[in-house]
């Protein structure tokens, strides 16, 4: 089986997260990264687990800069096989579906693997976009997938229980908790990924079709407030005014 | 949920919910002088610490227990060795890989990094560095891979800074040496499967030996009632007319050169795990300071805390350039027993001063295990003391500047 795993590096969720002074621009200085945990925990260890079982490979493809390349390296020695990076820097989940899509296009993947979002812009664009490109169908939120000779079984987690799905490879889809368990590189594995390949492609020529303009923060949170017994109509009159709870 | 048997009886740790919130701190960018590979392992290591030592070890510490199923997960990592080669077992990583390693279990607890550290640096060094090539096949892949947990025993009830007098001894018997004698003070004796012995023959030449546990007349009593390291299991090796087969013994080395160059390799180790257990301290100081109210503000807005704060960042930054220029050094063989002396005293004495500072700022709460600081505070009183205590380390730079020797 030919397996490929879209994976994006997303800032560490310990980061504080600042933008420049006029919002339009993420401000990278101090942090740390780590890869998608989707892409990472669920998408690549059961896209390994499913070559463990019936054989293939496992590629990685990531959208980015040179500073992506330890987060491919960790794919690397998670497991994958070897690797693609698309040599620009995106400004759009469209971007990078079609940066995506032109390779698998040309590789004939069986499974093309994403995590169901990135942690840090949540879009959830980049899988549904890639199948589109392809014309492929398209399984979201995947929480368990199993695969039967060119059949494939997904669950999908929704609203109140669990959504079965049958699809035929070819197909694309989103990888969600529960599908893997996390598993940590090894130093046999990080010393291997060293000498597995990781090409370097340049982009498809694509217009971004949108831009971002501007970043705020959330408003910060409030500060917890205590009343006393006798103080209850004003605890009423708050939480019918302004948290609008009651 | 997790059972252990080993020790006084069975106990049942229950996993802690509380999540552990270590952020690296790296104020001098030193990261960009490591390489891929070093950062992938600092990772690796960091998220293992994070998701199997955090949640337990406080109360692993509490009952002084060993967690003993840990060995497998430090082995399935490859934190056994790892810069001894892939062939036998080992990662094939450099010295600057170990360090880093040592680092991230340190930042979980002085005794999982000790548990590693013996394994890699004390038992699988000197059988991979001073053994046969039929002891390397036989013991270092099981090693590697937890099967065998490995102990080492130079230190002697009555001889600790000065082992070259030890009484331990072996007597020729034909194809085996009879050793008697008694080794104390051994991490992981009470576990282990084989112990690296060090003893005198009979022309007084100190040999190093490997003693398997089922050896008759070997036995390894627990040492209890440690206000430290609780969560690592010690102990003594007591030999009694042990006839060990003379294939076990190290056929490449002869003299206190065998031990003392398996020291500098652990103490080079424990040079970068203080640093460590520094950075989780400073790091719980620094968040405790950001969220702890008192006169209505962040205690981190005073003055005395944030002196207490930026001499820690101080002092670990400078002990991360010493250890940074030391792991170059010791990258291509060139790192001297001396520099490795100066890395090591300084290193584990600021982790300890920091620990102190950090369990002040910690108000009463330092004091409890809810925090990570008093824990690392009791470790580090043993790794101030053990693999050459603070002033033994001071004379050997004393000795190193002035040739002059004041052991004798």
């Amino acid at each position: 089986m030919k397996l490929l795993v879209c994976v994006s590096k997303t800032p560490d969720t310990t980061s504080r997260i600042a933008f420049s002074s006029d919002g339009a621009q993420f401000d990278a200085n101090g942090v740390q990264y780590i890869m998608n945990p989707y892409d990472e925990w669920y998408a690549l260890v059961r896209a390994l687990e499913l070559k463990e079982a019936h054989g293939g490979t496992v590629t990685l493809i990531n959208v980015g800069t040179e500073s992506n390349d330890q987060v491919i390296r960790k794919g690397l020695a998670i497991g994958a096989d070897n690797a693609v990076r698309v040599n620009c820097d995106p400004q759009s989940s469209l971007f990078v579906a079609k940066q995506i899509a032109e390779y698998a296009r040309k590789e004939n993947f069986d499974i093309v693997f994403c995590g169901k979002e990135t942690i840090d812009y949540n879009s959830s664009e980049v899988g549904a976009m890639v199948a589109e490109f392809l014309d492929l169908p398209y399984v979201s939120f995947a929480s368990k997938l199993d695969v039967s000779g060119q059949t494939a079984t997904a669950a999908r987690d929704i609203e109140g229980g669990t959504e079965m799905v049958e699809v035929d490879l070819p197909f694309v889809v989103s990888a969600a908790k529960g599908m893997a368990e996390q598993r940590i590189p090894n130093m046999q594995g990080i010393m291997m990924a060293k000498r597995k390949p990781l090409d370097v492609i340049d982009p498809v020529p694509f217009d971004e079709l949108s831009t971002p303009v501007q970043y705020t923060l959330p408003p910060a949170k409030k500060t917890v407030q205590l009343f006393n017994a006798d103080q209850m109509d004003e605890l009423v009159r708050l939480l019918h005014e302004e948290a609008k709870v009651i | 949920m997790y059972t252990n048997n080993n020790g006084t009886g069975d106990h049942t740790i229950v996993k802690r919910a509380k999540e552990d919130r270590y952020q690296h701190h790296d104020y001098y960018n030193i990261d960009e002088l490591l390489t891929e590979e070093h950062l992938l392992a600092r990772d690796a290591v960091r998220t293992w610490v994070k998701q199997e030592v955090t949640p337990i070890i406080e109360e692993y510490a509490d009952k002084a227990q060993c967690p003993t199923h840990l060995f497998k997960g430090l082995a399935d990592i490859g934190a056994f060795g790892p810069s001894i080669p892939a062939e036998y077992g080992g990662g094939g990583m450099d010295e600057m890989a170990y360090g880093v390693i040592m680092q991230e279990l340190e930042r979980g607890d002085s005794g999982i990094r000790s548990m590693a550290s013996v394994q890699g640096s004390l038992v699988m060094y000197p059988i991979y560095r001073f053994g046969s090539e039929e002891q390397r096949r036989k013991y270092l892949p099981k090693l590697g891979n937890g099967e065998f947990i490995g102990c080492f025993g130079l230190t002697e009830p009555d001889y600790g800074s000065n082992p070259t007098d030890m009484i331990t001894n072996v007597k020729d018997d034909g194809d085996a040496y009879i050793l008697n004698g008694a080794k104390m003070w051994i991490t992981n004796s009470p576990v282990a499967d084989i112990a690296v012995v060090w003893a005198r023959d009979e022309q007084g030449i100190i040999r190093g030996m490997v003693v398997e546990r089922d050896m008759k007349g070997f036995s390894t009593p627990e040492i209890k009632g440690k206000w430290s390291l609780r969560a690592s299991i010690t102990g003594e090796l007591v030999f009694e007319d042990v006839r060990v087969p003379k294939a076990n013994v190290l056929p490449n080395v002869q003299g206190m050169k065998g031990p003392l160059s398996c020291l500098n390799k652990a103490r080079y180790g424990i040079a970068w795990g203080a640093i460590g257990a520094a950075l989780d301290c400073y790091d719980s100081a620094l968040r405790y300071s950001l969220e702890r109210i008192q006169f209505g503000r962040p205690i981190g807005q005073f003055q005395l805390q944030q002196k207490k704060l930026a001499e820690m960042i101080t002092e670990i930054t400078k002990a991360q350039l010493l250890i940074w220029r030391l792991g170059s050094l010791a990258n291509v063989g060139k790192a001297t027993p001396a520099q490795i002396s100066m890395a090591k005293r300084n290193n584990v004495m600021m982790a300890l001063e920091i620990a102190r500072e950090a369990r002040q700022m910690h108000g009463g709460m330092g004091i409890t295990n809810e925090y990570p600081v008093f824990r690392h505070m009791m470790n580090l009183e043993t790794v101030l003391t053990y693999e050459g205590t603070h002033d033994i380390h001071l004379l050997i730079t004393g000795m190193d500047i002035t040739g002059l020797n004041a052991f004798k």
